[in-house]
């Protein structure tokens, strides 16, 4: 009741209603209460789609759940995580985080060099460019799964054209078997990878080029600066925040990366990615208490990776 | 040697004529200002000079060298932009010396002349600052000695004043006609739309005009020193857009034409003006014009009605109805204390009035004020 008065004197003008400091903080009480009421929902959905599976995870991660009973399982503390058959214990768990490392720091710093490649070429005036612009767009258009199972096809050690054509070319003697060679199939994976994501950072790196001012270039000419130096002196250090918010999202994304390697290459040790291993405890084990203690790790992995990221970054920003 | 020449100087933008026929030359030292209302093409020609556009056709000339396929570094200008384009991540320091870095000056002498500018221009204590930590009126200073700095032998500034407040706007001028003064030998090229700036700083202005897609019309309106286009304005344009308020139209017909007074009739008066009467002929329809600091108020045969005034404090503007002009007359007057529908006596002295042929040019004025002090050229 009271909330209601005050809201309603709080339209009045300042001069009709007595103290006005009275009045401010009363104002303010009610913009903070509808800040809320305008956040709770939001917050209600990220409790039920984020918050409550993460809590169950956690929870089956401290059982010995199976998929096929999830009923009868049984408390069983840290034992999958440090037990003598815990997630930390097993080799192929440390082979796919450093897999999964490998894969995002190779994927990432190709993408992020090929993107300004792109990025910088379709920065230049021309007709072409909003068509170019679009084309550009297709590997990210297309759904993972598809165009894992195109380049699958492209691949292919019999059929495909890729091995037909440098076959035909005189650079291979037989044909080479991408995704089934262990030498081969982490190699292939990271090239469909950064085929498929160097448009996305493309296109974000364009939009920061695209914020330079261009004054700045012309003042550049007149002084007579050389073009690699404006390059890394100026358009770098502009353009180097956003580039660095875009290789945090492809960061992410290669961390968890499933779709491309369970198409493509999913039962091949070598190429075998924190999310394939989870997977393959959970479903193909059947070990849902020993899949969630992994998938737990996942995440505490990626928020290890992020947090040292945004720490390096922060400082570095201080740091200038 | 320093000199601007530009000869028979043509842009256009796809099939869009933006400048036409710009011949035109500035000497060494001199402080030339480019003016004109929006869309006529001073911006342009400043940047074809610069060398970040390319002319059409003709030539550009500087130091007696054709500089149409040089590089715009290599011209010897430096060019301070209207939106100053100062680098946002480089300190004051930075955003100074970075133009100088790549031409392997050896350190000292980088600093020398970066602290040298910085102390000309007040800057000194900004010099660690980055520009996004400086007011409007300092990084304008900055972006003037980033182009100090190189020491060129051409200044160029494009409309540097126009983000500034009215207070600082004046402030700087003065310390850009300062520095012209220190620099004597450089050559200064200055884009601006206010007349006060051109008229304040230019040892020459270039009046440009709009070419609205029109073919067979020159650019330039006039080229002359800032009272020579007052007294002696070439043409109507010129004579509009030179003074503010601007110049009273008054159409007419010519009643008789002697050759050092022509009479005119306007509305229901006959008008003398003391200009040559070479061209005209009775009857032919001719424009007189009049600046309103010239119309003697409070006295005379004429009369007008008033309909508006401007209070400015030291003067006052009268609109005046009259049976002149459908337009009102407006006259500058020290007397402020007019009520509003009141009848005011004005004359139009002989020698006050300009007069425009059909064609917009201008008869030449035998006789100028007493505040003239230039003669035509």
């Amino acid at each position: 009741m009271v909330n209601e008065s005050s809201s309603l004197t709080a339209g009045a003008p300042p001069g009709a209603a007595g103290r006005s400091d009275g009045e401010s903080s009363s104002i303010g009480r009610t913009r903070r209460r509808q800040a809320w009421l305008l956040v709770l929902p939001m917050l209600a959905v990220l409790a039920a789609i984020a918050g409550w599976p993460l809590a169950r995870t956690l929870w089956f991660s401290l059982s010995d759940a199976q998929l096929s009973d999830m009923a009868s399982r049984q408390f069983v503390g840290l034992a999958n995580y440090i037990g003598e058959t815990g997630v930390l214990r097993d080799p192929e768990w440390w082979n796919a985080v450093g897999n999964t490392l490998q894969f995002a720091l190779v994927s990432v710093s190709l993408e992020t060099v090929l993107g300004l490649g792109v990025a910088l070429l379709l920065n230049h005036p021309s007709r072409l460019r909003t068509l170019l612009r679009a084309a550009v767009l297709v590997p990210w258009a297309i759904p993972t799964v598809v165009s894992a199972k195109m380049w699958t096809w492209m691949l292919h050690d019999q059929f495909g054209v890729i091995n037909a054509l440098l076959l035909s070319a005189g650079l291979i003697d037989h044909p080479l078997a991408f995704t089934a060679d262990p030498d081969l199939a982490f190699p292939t994976i990271l090239l469909v990878d950064v085929w498929k994501t160097t448009p996305f950072m493309a296109l974000l790196i364009l939009a920061a080029l695209q914020m330079v001012p261009g004054d700045c270039y012309e003042a550049a000419r007149v002084d007579g600066v050389p073009r690699w130096r404006v390059f890394f002196r100026v358009t770098l250090p502009l353009i180097l925040p956003a580039v660095m918010v875009a290789m945090i999202f492809r960061a992410l994304d290669a961390l968890r990366v499933f779709d491309l390697i369970y198409v493509m290459t999913s039962n091949s040790s070598a190429t075998k990615s924190m999310s394939i291993y989870v997977r393959e405890q959970m479903i193909d084990f059947q070990q849902v208490g020993y899949g969630s203690a992994s998938a737990i790790l996942l995440v505490m992995i990626i928020a290890l990776v992020v947090g040292c990221w945004l720490t390096f970054n922060r400082v570095r920003m201080e740091g200038k | 040697m320093c000199q601007i020449q530009l000869t028979q100087l043509q842009k256009r933008f796809g099939a869009t004529p933006v400048l036409a026929d710009v011949n035109l030359t500035v000497e060494e030292g001199e402080f030339c200002v480019f003016i004109g209302p929006s869309g006529c093409g001073k911006s342009t020609l400043l940047r074809i000079i610069a060398g970040l556009d390319d002319a059409s056709a003709g030539d550009i000339v500087i130091g007696g060298r054709r500089v149409n396929d040089v590089a715009p570094a290599r011209r010897d200008v430096a060019m301070v932009f209207q939106s100053y384009a100062l680098y946002p991540h480089m300190t004051v320091y930075e955003n100074m010396a970075f133009g100088l870095r790549h031409l392997k000056l050896p350190a000292a002498e980088i600093e020398q002349r970066v602290r040298r500018a910085a102390e000309s221009l007040h800057l000194t204590a900004l010099l660690d600052r980055k520009p996004g930590a400086l007011s409007g009126g300092q990084r304008q200073r900055v972006a003037i000695g980033r182009a100090i700095v190189r020491k060129p032998k051409v200044f160029l500034f494009d409309e540097p004043l126009s983000n500034l407040d009215a207070s600082l706007r004046v402030k700087t001028r003065v310390e850009i006609a300062r520095l012209h003064r220190e620099l004597n030998n450089t050559s200064m090229i200055y884009v601006t739309h206010d007349q006060v700036e051109a008229m304040t700083l230019a040892d020459k202005i270039v009046l440009l005009r709009p070419l609205e897609g029109k073919s067979g019309v020159a650019s330039v309106a006039q080229v002359g020193s800032p009272l020579e286009l007052y007294h002696h304005p070439a043409n109507q344009f010129v004579a509009g857009f030179i003074g503010s308020p601007a110049m009273n139209f008054l159409p007419g017909v010519v009643a008789s034409a002697e050759t050092a007074r022509v009479t005119v009739r306007a509305g229901d008066a006959l008008l003398s003006a003391a200009v040559d009467a070479a061209g005209l002929a009775a009857g032919g329809a001719v424009t007189l014009g009049v600046r309103p600091e010239h119309v003697v108020a409070g006295q005379g045969e004429l009369v007008g009605r008033v309909v508006h005034i401007e209070h400015l404090g030291e003067h006052s503007f009268l609109y005046l109805d009259t049976a002149l002009s459908p337009q009102p007359l407006v006259v500058k007057t020290a007397q402020g204390d007019v009520p509003l529908g009141s009848r005011m006596p004005f004359s139009l002295p002989a020698e006050s009035l300009h007069l425009f042929h059909a064609d917009g040019a201008a008869a030449r004025r035998l006789r100028v004020p007493a505040d003239a002090a230039c003669v035509p050229a």
